[in-house]
Formats: C-alpha cells, structure tokens, sequence
C-alpha cells in the first residue's frame, strides 16, 4: 500500500506548503458541488440533504451529547476489538513464524477459520452473546486477528535469511536476534497487516452496529432510518469516512516513525 | 583462552593517545608496529577434509596448513567447492570427516567472515551495524569508540550516522568490512566479497583490503573466481579442481604490488591456464 503511495508521488514536483493541501482539493470540490446541486433542487433533499443540513444535524446532536457519546462507544468498542484481535492474531503470527511445530499444528485450522466471513458468524454470536458489548468485541476481533496474523508471519518467514545467518555468526543469543534482526525485518509486513485490519475493524463494527445494538453509530444511523432522519443517517456515513481516515492517518505516523531506515519513507 | 579477547583490549587506548600525538605520522607507524606484534594471527592446519551435500562429494579430502598471517586465495570453477571449503573454515557448516584445527582454543570473535553481499541491518545506522561486530563485546562500555574506530579505518568515519539504503555497494561493503574488523579477528575469510562490485571500487577495495591486512596481520583466506585478484593480493594462490587442491602457487611478488606488472601477469596466465586445461580435460 505504503509501496504504491511513495511511488504514485512523483517525488520532483514538492511545493511544500501546498502539499498538505492538495489531497483535500477533491473532497472540498465534491462537497461543494453537493451543496449546489441540492440548493438549485437539482438532487431533492428527501434523496440526499444538502452539506449545510448534515452539518447543522451534526450540531443539533453535538449539543444534545448524543453525537459525542456514541462516537465515543463505538471508539471504545473498535479500539478494544483491535488490542485484543490484534495481540492474539500478532501472538499466532509471531508463534507459526518462528516455530515449525506451532506452524504445524495450527495453521491449516486457522487458515480454514479464515475462509468463512466472519460477518456470517453474526446470526450465532447474537444467539452466544446477546446484543451486548461482548458480541460487538468478538466480531470485531475476529475481523482483525486474520489480516494481522497473516501479515506478520509472512513478515516473519520472509526475513532475509542471510541477514540471520549473519547475526548467527556475530554472536547473537535468541533474543538479540529476534530484536534486532527478525521483529525489525517483519515489521513493514506487519504494518501492512494494521492498515488492513484497520479497514476491517470499522466495516466489522458498523455491520454489527447496524444490526445489533442499542448505542454507537452504527445504531445512530438505524435509528435515524426509523424515523427518516436522511441528514442523520449521512452524517453518520461521513462519520465513518473520517474515523477511516484518522485510524489510517495514524497508522501512517506511527509507520514513518518506526520504518524511517526504509527507502520507501526517505524523502528529505 | 583469555589471551585471545586481551589483545583487543587496549587497542582503543593507544589509538587515543595515537590520535593527539604530535607526530601523528610517526606514531602511528609505531601503532603498526605495535599492533603487528600483538595481534596474533592464527594458522591454520586442515587435515583430511570432506564435505557432502546428499550424494554429491563437494569436498574430497583436502590437506593443507597456512601459516599465521599468511594470505591465501582460493580460485576455482563455480562448484568446485572453494565457496564450502571456506565456509567449513568459518565454522559455518559441519564438516563430515577430517579436521580443522588452529593451534589453540579459540573464540568466536577470532574468525571473521565477509560475505559477496554487505549483509548490513538495513534498519541500523552505520555505526549500529558496525557495533554488531563486536559480538559479546557489543555491550561493553568501548563498543562505540572501537565502532568508529573500525569505521575510520575504512574512510567512512562520515557516514556514522547514515542508513545502508543511501550507501553505494563498495561502502556498504566497506562497512562490512568495517564490522568484520571491529573485533580484531585473527582469521578473516572472504567469501567473494568484492564479486559485486565494479572495476574500479574493486580495484580500491583490494587496495583497501591489502592495506588493512598489512596493518593488522590477520590470516586472511579469500576465495574469488577473479584470477587478478588473486594474484594481486594473495602470498599464496591454491587453485581447486573437483574437490581437491590441484595447484598450490606461491606469489612472490613485494607489496605494495604493482597492479598490471609482468611479474603478475605471467603467474595470472600459467593459474588461468590451469583452470582451463582442466575444463579441456572434462
């Protein structure tokens, strides 16, 4: 992802300032034209409510708290799922990478695991869990072990073996090898596997949101469709667009911080 | 036991004193001096030495003794075992049968290996990938000072804070050596480590590597399919046929040597002629 993004760039034509700007000229336009297109009543506001109106919805339920508390929940419920899909996906990547018999004796299951959508499981997790919060984390961390374990033990297996042939010879223990040589080796894989599993985390929790759940946004924009609140339900979907963004964002600032040895995030 | 790791030990003092002596120039010709008298280079004595991978016999039975601070080339055509006869020496595979020995107990540190590719931890600044080289001693409270030590005695006391990516394959290969050095190894093998570079880099590369030799009396063992090379560093050129050593030629010529002259250009056509009779002969 991160490979295609660099390369995209052409890297000759850097206008400092105006950089940071340019990736926002699209959206700014689209929404520009949205608002005049349903101001002139070209797109009728029961299809889609102009800008303005999402806005000011967004405001009303700002003031109300309701907005504020149910982007907090559904925060809580992604980051959670996340830590815990993520450490016990990481944990079984790390596990195959590293050893034969671990390999051996759990990656077929788990590779046939990762052949059901995990969003079918939702019929049985509501008759396991309920609605409640444990149902929500569930999927959401299944969502993301896979990605996330995927990746890392093929970031694992893919170290270059001359480079721990060459530790081997230099002397160091285990411990110093896995630190310096293969968790370091792996962790562009391993990044690729967060981005992924960021992606799934969202589209996991609003499904499950969607269809089961009494707060969050995904509840917000079901209630709104009972009660045709078409500028609720599209704030909602504009919610997520931009939690999308942020959680990738993110990943990226933590990725420049910990890959600036690779060529791909060398720019100065 | 213990004499191998002292003799690297107080290395790092004199070279400090070296450094703000007046006379830079005398002192560190008696620095040399010093240093050549202290490192003590190993010999080597190979005895009866085979080496198989599934049915193929790639080793059959080599005897052979260096003498400490001797340099030796090893040529051969590709498969003719040069590459796994130097690995064996650097402990790196299992030998089958036959032995190895180097006249007293050793300690990881004294055999050095360098590799065709730098083989530098792409995420580690240059002197980090240095300081690997120290192995035990990395966390020692010196290990900076000898890293960059190492690193100056390359030409590269510079670039201490660079990435490998922005590095160009002859300084990546000099931080190799960089790191192959940082321990004072009393043998170092070279696995073609100049195989990947261009003519010229080669060129100051063996201009390198003869210089640092000299300096520090190592045993060094290269093994390279570039005849040149070999005769343009070696003492001792062995030249390996099926497995075996077919040709063991001594190398005369004064150092600093004289790149091109007569001297080594008949003894690189009768070595080359051996090697190419060999292939008339299959």
């Amino acid at each position: 992802m991160s490979l295609i993004d660099s390369i995209s760039l052409p890297r000759g034509v850097r206008l400092p300032r105006v950089d940071g700007l340019i990736q926002w000229i699209v959206p700014l336009a689209i929404i520009a034209i949205w608002q005049v297109a349903s101001v002139t009543g070209f797109v009728p506001t029961r299809v889609l409510p102009a800008p303005s109106d999402v806005l000011l919805a967004g405001w009303k339920l700002l003031l109300s708290g309701e907005l504020v508390r149910n982007i907090w929940v559904s925060f809580w419920r992604a980051s959670i799922g996340f830590l815990i899909g993520g450490s016990v996906g990481f944990a079984f990547g790390l596990a195959n990478g590293l050893s034969q018999l671990s390999a051996k004796l759990t990656d077929t299951t788990l590779q046939m695991v990762r052949n059901v959508p995990h969003l079918a499981l939702i019929p049985l997790v509501i008759l396991w869990f309920g609605i409640d919060e444990s149902a929500k984390l569930f999927l959401v961390a299944l969502g993301v072990f896979f990605p996330i374990y995927l990746n890392t033990l093929h970031g694992i297996r893919t170290v270059d073996p001359q480079l721990i042939e060459m530790g081997r010879i230099y002397g160091m223990t285990d411990g110093e090898l896995f630190r310096r040589v293969i968790f370091p080796g792996a962790l562009p894989s391993i990044f690729v596997g967060i981005r992924f599993a960021l992606g799934i985390m969202w589209l996991t929790l609003i499904v499950a949101e969607t269809i089961a759940a009494s707060s969050g946004l995904g509840y917000m924009a079901m209630q709104a469709r009972e009660f045709m609140l078409i500028d609720v339900v599209v704030l909602s979907i504009l919610i997520y667009a931009l939690l999308g963004k942020l959680a990738d964002s993110a990943s990226r600032v933590l990725e420049r911080a910990t890959l600036s040895w690779h060529p791909a995030f060398q720019k100065r | 036991m213990h004499t191998a790791v002292r003799t690297s030990l107080p290395e790092t003092e004199l070279a400090g004193r070296a450094h703000f002596a007046p006379h830079a120039r005398v002192a560190r010709e008696e620095r040399q001096e010093e240093r050549r008298a202290r490192t003590t280079s190993l010999p080597l004595s190979i005895r009866a030495l085979r080496k198989s991978f599934g049915d193929n016999e790639v080793l059959r039975g080599i005897d052979l003794h260096i003498p400490a601070g001797q340099f030796v080339a090893i040529v051969g055509k590709s498969g003719c075992g040069k590459s796994t006869l130097l690995r064996l020496l650097a402990g790196l595979d299992k030998i089958d049968a036959g032995s190895i020995g180097f006249g007293q107990d050793i300690q990881p540190e004294d055999i050095r290996v360098m590799f065709q590719e730098p083989r530098l931890l792409p995420w580690a600044r240059v002197l980090g990938n240095v300081e690997v080289g120290l192995g035990r001693d990395r966390a020692s409270g010196d290990a900076h000072a000898r890293a960059e030590k190492a690193l100056s005695e390359v030409g590269l006391a510079d670039k201490r804070d660079q990435w490998p990516s922005v590095l160009s394959g002859g300084q990546k290969q000099r931080v190799a050596l960089a790191r192959a050095l940082v321990s004072r190894p009393r043998v170092l093998a070279l696995d073609e480590p100049l195989g990947a570079l261009d003519a010229l880099t080669r060129i100051s590369m063996q201009r390198l590597l003869e210089r640092v030799w000299r300096d520090q009396g190592f045993t060094a063992i290269l093994v390279t399919h570039d005849v040149a090379e070999a005769v343009a560093l070696a003492d001792r050129v062995l030249v390996i046929e099926d497995g075996r050593i077919a040709h063991d030629v001594t190398v005369n010529a004064a150092r600093p040597r004289q790149r091109g002259s007569a001297e080594l250009a008949g003894l690189e056509g009768s070595i080359l002629s051996h090697l190419l009779s060999a292939d008339d002969r299959t």
